[in-house]
């Protein structure tokens, strides 16, 4: 398949991830994810955990993380449950990174709301800056991948870099973006126009009271 | 226009903190035991009486979902509130804005709501990539713990009611109940047969109701107000106010709480500033998300926005995620880019669905280029009649419908761009 993911060599994972385990603070993390469900039930923090130790490698790689096989089978046996049945997961959902990624995980939304945006705008900005989909950049910088529907569709187009959204790009934001990024510059999470979440542009045609302060819009009401 | 003291979602914007102090002064958690003494089959007759419709999409009546739980559950096999927030059908983006602005809404719909159907606990399915807002919610829960408003003698009602937010990791299907219920056990998201229903047995084979976060957030105001308050906006069978969500062709984007059965002309006007280039470029309009079939342009302007009125135009409210294209859009390719999505999405439970999303993607991004034959279209949509209806669950049903709507309307241009291929073609030929 042309879009498998390019995992290493099972030895070389092996080696460098054999002897996973949580560091101090994620093992405290994972026993409050676990007490969610009831008893006999803990299977269910499996979404959880795994996030959890993409995290962790993720910290441990400077990257995003990803989840090589040992560490699924580490959170398999923690959970007491069959391997293949955290596989099953690990594969099924599109966040697990099943190879590892680059230190930027650009993920853009290039589904219908977003394209109507332009979002092959910015899918050329990261084309022209020499990110190919689904590949990560020879310096380990930027992995891009075309996600669906990230649900902002309002601040189209948008991107998730890691953790964070950017939203109601262009071509030459976009751009910026990137180039804040590898030069280690700081960056504005959210919309990058003049504009609040998901106000119109230009400002709120509703609430108006609640851009200076707090306001209980009951007073007056019946 | 919906007045101000008339909206719910007073923060929607995040101009102001979500945290409980300031959310108390815009009125969440305000007299929430007094509601909860009103008894739990009081608050399923009053959310029935106020006319409220899940706004998750199918738009079935909340009260009534509600009552459908078990009265006496056990200790054994309690019952849970699953709460969706695994918005993911393309055009939404409501539940993001409720949840990262007004959690505290969410989380005293969440009690009142668990409290009526007799719940031990609600869980909050949160999709994975809301990973801001599933911050934001985890601390509002904490500092609803913290206050006493949930967990051991919740509000100090004598109630022990838990909230658990669980975050999920990226999958479109997540958002169907059964699925999400598969998922919260900690497997594959695939959705499973009905019946069973959740109601009789869901989350670990326990009575279980799933609602969207919308129609938990508002329950709690509608008590407070009177289910005669929330009746007084839209038409008749289509009560209450909604968040809708502008996207595309406008020239504000937003989302904004409106009254239900506004006209789409108004709430375009009023709020989105109006068409990309004036009405008269407006093409077409998917009114309630990616899974709804688009309207063109001449039947949407003056078309009351509710489940009744959409439904007469052959389409629906959907999310109310309004997806507006003007003249420019190449719009086979709009719908085939949907295609695509639920082609991605599918699950690979059912053959109809894993198959068919990705046959008629192929097939529609050669109807895009016009590489195809006139003969084709009559295949595709015979196909999209084979998937709907023969899959588990809805996705097949969501995945043939923008199909279907695209050739119900603008079929001439699909069959404008074959000839055109064909032609240019012959042309060639005979040079």
């Amino acid at each position: 398949m042309a879009d498998a993911p390019n995992i290493p060599s099972e030895a070389e994972v092996r080696a460098k991830w054999g002897d996973f385990k949580w560091t101090k603070e994620n093992a405290k993390t994972a026993a409050m994810y676990v007490g969610r469900y009831p008893e006999g039930r803990q299977r269910s923090a499996v979404m959880a955990l795994l996030d959890l130790a993409q995290r962790q490698v993720g910290a441990e790689t400077k990257t995003q993380g990803w989840l090589p096989v040992p560490v699924i089978e580490y959170v398999a046996a923690y959970l007491d449950m069959p391997t293949m049945r955290a596989y099953e997961v690990a594969t099924f959902y599109t966040m697990y990174n099943l190879a590892p990624v680059g230190r930027y995980h650009v993920q853009v939304c290039g589904t219908t709301p977003c394209m109507l945006r332009g979002s092959d705008d910015v899918l050329s900005a990261c084309k022209n800056r020499g990110l190919v989909k689904g590949a990560t950049t020879p310096d380990g910088l930027f992995t891009l991948t075309e996600v669906e529907c990230l649900g902002a569709c309002t601040n189209a187009p948008m991107v998730q870099i890691n953790d964070d959204n950017f939203e109601d790009l262009t071509y030459d934001s976009m751009d910026a973006l990137l180039e804040a990024l590898a030069t280690d510059k700081p960056v504005k999470i959210g919309p990058q126009i003049d504009r609040q979440t998901s106000c119109p542009e230009g400002g709120p045609t509703t609430l108006k009271e609640m851009v200076s302060a707090n306001h209980d819009y009951r007073k007056g009401a019946k | 226009m919906l007045a101000d003291k008339d909206r719910i979602f007073t923060n929607l914007y995040g101009f102001q903190p979500w945290n409980l102090a300031d959310a108390k002064k815009r009125g969440a958690w305000d007299g929430t035991k007094k509601l909860l003494e009103l008894g739990a089959d009081e608050i399923i007759e009053r959310i029935k009486a106020s006319g409220l419709r899940g706004r998750g999409g199918a738009g079935f009546p909340t009260g009534m979902k509600w009552s459908f739980m078990p009265k006496n559950p056990t200790p054994e096999r309690p019952n849970f509130l699953v709460i969706n927030a695994d918005e993911s059908e393309p055009g939404s983006c409501k539940d993001r804005e409720i949840i990262r602005h007004d959690p505290h809404l969410l989380i005293e719909g969440a009690l009142v709501a668990g409290f009526a159907m007799r719940a031990r606990a609600a869980y909050i399915y949160i999709r994975g990539e809301f990973i801001y807002e599933a911050k934001v919610l985890e601390a509002a829960v904490a500092e609803a713990y913290a206050a006493g408003l949930v967990g051991k003698n919740a509000c100090k009602s004598g109630y022990d009611f838990d909230v658990f937010v669980h975050r999920g990791a990226g999958a479109y299907i997540c958002g169907e109940e059964t699925a999400m219920i598969e998922s919260l056990e900690g497997k594959k998201g695939q959705p499973r047969l009905k019946p069973p229903f959740p109601a009789g047995a869901g989350l670990y084979g326990c009575p279980t109701t799933v609602n969207n976060v919308e129609s938990i957030s508002v329950s709690p105001t509608i008590l407070r107000r009177g289910p005669e308050w929330f009746k007084s906006f839209g038409r008749e069978g289509n009560a209450g106010t909604k968040l809708f969500q502008i996207s595309g062709h406008v020239n504000t984007p937003c989302t904004v709480e409106e009254s239900m059965s506004i006209p789409f002309k108004e709430l375009i006007e009023k709020h989105a500033g109006g068409i990309r280039g004036g009405w008269d470029n407006l093409l077409a309009v998917i009114p309630g998300g990616s899974s709804v079939p688009l309207v063109p342009a001449a039947q949407i302007m003056d078309a009351p926005m509710d489940f009744d009125g959409l439904k007469a135009l052959g389409s629906g409210l959907g999310t109310a995620a309004v997806i507006v294209m003007d003249k420019s859009t190449d719009i086979v390719r709009a719908i085939s880019r949907l295609s695509y999505f639920y082609k991605h999405e599918s699950c690979g439970q059912c053959t109809p669905c894993r198959e068919g999303t990705g046959w008629m993607w192929r097939v529609m991004e050669r109807l895009r280029t016009g590489e195809a034959d006139v003969s084709e279209i009559d295949t595709l949509l015979e196909v999209t009649k084979q998937v709907e209806g023969h899959t588990i669950c809805a996705l097949g049903d969501a995945a043939a419908w923008p199909i279907q709507g695209l050739m119900r309307h603008f079929r001439p241009e699909v069959e404008r761009r074959i000839a055109e291929r064909n032609g240019g073609e012959m042309l060639e030929a005979a040079e």
